[in-house]
């Protein structure tokens, strides 16, 4: 056999093995050590703080059950969110993440390792990614060898669409799901592979620790199933298949029942009739199958099809009637609006309403992919190739995770692992091809064994043929890629000479090429990691002219001052996304917070800031509303403040009342969302809008007044309140906090109260300003 | 739940040769073929197994009808009764399908004693949860 480049050919069979398996340990180490450092961006350019806004409820949570215990937390009122509901927190969450870093913290105590629990939750993400590496090189060794397994872990460790959900700080389920999911997967996988129960038992285990995680267990709950069914349908049923599906069914669906948020949904929710169904039709094909080996009468061999499929059917139709008995619940308003992108926006306002529940734009499958959305299809081909059980699965889970990124931003963390998957697949196939050192056989004319001749003649023009066309390069014949299948058909009709890569250099320009992508890669998520995926947005941050950067630190100086300065049971009202932050940081009194789990109660909200203020202020009253907090962010040019989510207030309010809040009432006669002097009468009287532009000219001094996020001139007029008056406003104006009045003592109705006040006396009504004005 | 899980039994893949030599039987002549392939084919221990198959079965349709015709109430007692035969019932059908000699081929990795490790894993796990959800 003639290589293209010299092999040594004096080392044992076992070096290269002990060797190979050195390597990977260490290459495994390197991977685990850039997947964590990456995602320390966060803690370095700013500081070991808790990120965005579900994370602060989890870590509020992780705090009690670090310092109370398990059984407190698992009964936990919390009578200081929902203000007056209150929530059930210990049977409304998904305890696994808090569970997680509560052994973490427990098991570190317990060696005298007194590690504070804000760092724990800080940098669980970033250790659980390192595991998510690990079981994603088990699930891709699965699919091909453990070179793709090495690739993949390392895509996945560094990946973006990975990364923006697991940074340090963002301590939210997602940190710790996707390496449940992958390891689930993977167990599946194995257990289907080897027909063993024990994997399909394992795969239970930590399918409930995933549903103890994540609501997205879902997602397993149905892909499972879907696999199954399209390996039943392919003909491939098997008794590994029955073997692994059912022990993981069985005990999988009974051990997720004992989450209480989870509760009994699993046997009477559509989203899991799927994996049941396919369940009973497993029982039913199996025991098909085990009658037909002891008869072989055609008779009744047709008799069993038949009444197999009766059976399905009849299973299908008990399913439907079930559903309209109502012992099922139907499908809920989040699945809709996974088929049809403007459901939610017609019916269920409060979930279009998340920006990560938008779909998604196609330049973030490059930011969050770059090279990988190239590989991936190559590798789903791949897949086809050589087709065994566990590559249907990863075609199916490539098709239906892609569907879902694409309606909804948030899922684009579904896809990311099968991305890593198969890329690492498509590229490991290519390098295994381009590095194997055997040259292709040639009849007539001899090539010469050391591969450095590339000094001879004949040689070179080959070479140079397949450098020439550098994609083209054929790949070699052992290992024919479809991709080099493709190309090589259209060159190698001239030549009837075997197809093949000749030579060293052919192989360098490809791994070169190859090499050189990967460098661009890493580069591009390093730069994507440290500037668009580490900002904690509690902390922002921007340059000073001289490029140093500028802290601005508004919302922790709001929530300290309201820590401060405010009673304990003091309620604070604002709109649903500063919810879990006053309630972490502030630890104050919310009336919604980021559960969302009552509509109602966040429209009433919703109508309390969209109404004018007479309006408005029986609904504080009605609250015990001590504080109002608004996001401001036309001082700075902060984009996602109040102004800019009013809409979505107007429209969830309009749901419960649609008498009395319009949409249409808040834009201008052309159409148009301005806050400028051709404001609508609504908006302008809205208490939003009064609340955020409260004295806002004054602050230029009677100049022009300009909103740098909506680019318009604030007319010189600005904004009166009568009910409410300002308590603090933050250095940059981000968050502005009112006090509500209580009832005038002489009952006179505040508005005529103030109006008197100010005849006799004026700017008595009026807070000492006590903020200084940066520009 | 599962009206289809009454209909299921054990089971065995590995389709052996369908001869065509058979005339066309009457159904009811079939069956007792069926019954007497059965017990010629079937080793004793595939029928002990068998059994315990059967009595799963039985009690879990007893369940079953309990909770249909009398009461569901503590609903997850049921739930943890029914899911415990059902669950032994599949884990069962899995060590038997494990140990059939017809699926030999099918099982390369998985020995006679790691088919009956894993059932004792399983169902202890598969306990842990019933006794857990009793209530």
């Amino acid at each position: 056999m003639s290589t293209a480049f010299p092999l040594p050919t004096d080392i044992s069979s076992t070096t290269v093995a002990n060797t190979a398996s050195l390597l990977r340990i260490v290459a495994f180490g390197l991977i685990s050590g850039a997947a964590i450092a990456s995602r320390l961006f966060a803690v370095i350019n700013f500081e070991s703080i808790i990120h965005e806004f579900d994370p602060w409820f989890n870590y509020r949570a992780t705090r009690v059950l670090a310092a109370k215990g398990f059984y407190e937390f698992w009964n936990w009122f919390d009578p200081t969110a929902w203000y007056p509901l209150g929530r059930v927190v210990g049977g409304t969450v998904y305890p696994g993440l808090m569970a997680t870093s509560g052994v973490i913290y427990n098991f570190l105590h317990y060696f005298n390792l007194p590690v504070d629990i804000r760092n724990i939750c800080v940098l669980l993400a970033p250790g659980f990614s390192a595991l998510t590496a690990w079981a994603t090189y088990m699930f891709t060794t699965e699919m091909k060898d453990s070179s793709a397994g090495l690739l993949a872990a390392a895509f996945i460790g560094i990946v973006p669409g990975y990364i923006s959900r697991s940074v340090a700080g963002s301590y939210d389920n997602e940190a710790i799901a996707i390496f449940l999911l992958m390891i689930t997967f993977y167990l599946w996988i194995k257990a289907l592979k080897l027909g063993s129960a024990l994997f399909g038992t394992l795969a239970a285990v930590f399918y409930f620790y995933m549903v103890a995680a994540w609501g997205g267990y879902a997602f397993i709950t149905n892909m499972i199933p879907v696999h199954a069914l399209v390996l039943l349908l392919m003909g491939r049923f098997s008794s590994r298949l029955y073997v692994a599906y059912c022990s993981w069914y069985a005990i999988g669906t009974l051990s997720s029942m004992q989450v209480p948020f989870v509760g009994f949904q699993p046997v009477r929710t559509s989203e899991h009739m799927g994996a049941l169904g396919v369940f009973g039709l497993l029982q039913i094909v199996a025991f098909a199958s085990l009658v037909r080996s002891h008869v072989s009468s055609k008779q009744f061999q047709n008799l069993l099809a038949i009444s197999v499929v009766t059976m399905g059917v009849l299973g299908a139709g008990a399913f439907v009637v079930m559903t309209y008995k109502g012992w099922i619940a139907p499908w809920t308003g989040r699945f809709y609006s996974l088929w049809d992108t403007g459901y939610a926006k017609k019916y269920i306002p409060i979930i279009a309403s998340v920006s990560e529940h938008q779909p998604t734009a196609w330049p973030s499958f490059f930011m969050d992919l770059q090279l990988l959305i190239f590989l991936f299809p190559a590798g789903v081909v791949m897949c086809f190739r050589d087709l065994r059980d566990e590559h249907v699965f990863v075609i199916i889970y490539a098709v239906v995770a892609s569907y879902f990124a694409g309606v909804m931003v948030r899922l684009m963390l579904t896809l990311t692992p099968v991305v890593c998957v198969s890329a690492a697949v498509a590229l490991s196939t290519l390098l295994d091809t381009y590095v194997d050192a055997s040259e292709p056989d040639v009849p007539e004319e001899r090539t010469e064994a050391n591969g450095s001749s590339a000094s001879d003649g004949k040689k070179t023009k080959k070479a140079g043929a397949a450098v020439g066309s550098q994609a083209g390069a054929s790949a070699a014949a052992a290992a024919s890629s479809a991709i080099s299948d493709l190309v090589s058909a259209s060159k190698s009709n001239a030549q009837s000479r075997q197809k093949g890569i000749w030579g060293a250099d052919a192989r360098l320009v490809i791994l070169l090429n190859a090499i050189g992508m990967l460098v661009f890669f890493v580069f591009h998520c390093t730069w994507v990691t440290s500037n668009a995926y580490s900002s904690p947005s509690v902390v922002l941050a921007s340059t000073n002219p001289d490029g140093s950067q500028h802290i601005i630190d508004d919302y922790r100086e709001a929530y300290y001052w309201l820590r401060q300065n405010t009673p304990q049971d003091a309620v604070v009202m604002s709109w649903w996304d500063y919810g879990y932050q006053i309630a972490g940081m502030a630890d104050r009194v919310t009336l919604v917070d980021n559960n969302t789990w009552n509509n109602t109660h966040i429209a009433t909200v919703g109508k309390a800031m969209s109404s004018p203020e007479e309006v408005a202020y029986p609904i504080l009253r009605k609250h015990d509303v001590d504080y109002v907090l608004v996001i401001f962010g036309g001082l700075l040019g902060y984009s996602g403040d109040d102004i800019n989510k009013f809409l979505w207030m107007v429209r969830i309010a309009q749901g419960v009342w649609p008498d009395e809040i319009q949409e249409p009432n808040y834009f201008t006669p052309q159409g148009e969302y301005r806050v400028d002097d051709r404001a609508s009468e609504t908006m302008r009287n809205s208490l939003m809008y009064k609340m955020s532009y409260y004295r806002f000219s004054e602050l230029y001094g009677g100049g022009n007044a300009l909103d740098r996020v909506r680019n318009q001139q604030i007319p010189k007029v600005g904004p009166t309140l009568d009910y409410l008056e300002e308590a603090f406003t933050t250095e940059n104006w981000i968050v502005r906090i009112y006090k509500v009045r209580k009832e005038d003592p002489l009952g006179r109705d505040l508005k005529t109260a103030n109006a008197f006040a100010q005849g006799k006396k004026r700017k008595r009504g009026k807070p000492v300003s006590r903020r200084r004005a940066i520009v | 739940m599962a009206p289809k899980l009454s209909t299921a039994q054990s089971s065995s893949a590995a389709s052996s040769k369908p001869t065509k030599a058979t005339p066309q039987s009457p159904l009811p002549s079939s069956f007792s073929a069926l019954f007497k392939a059965y017990t010629q084919n079937t080793s004793s221990r595939l029928k002990f197994i068998d059994a315990f198959l059967v009595f799963l079965m039985a009690s879990g349709i007893l369940q079953f009808v309990y909770c249909v015709l009398v009461t569901n109430f503590p609903f997850n007692a049921f739930l943890a009764g029914f899911s415990s035969t059902v669950g032994q019932f599949v884990l069962t059908a899995s060590l038997r399908q494990q140990v059939n000699p017809e699926n030999k081929l099918e099982f390369k990795e998985v020995s006679h004693e790691r088919a009956f490790a894993d059932f004792v894993v399983g169902s202890i796990v598969l306990h842990f949860f019933v006794y857990n959800f009793l209530g």
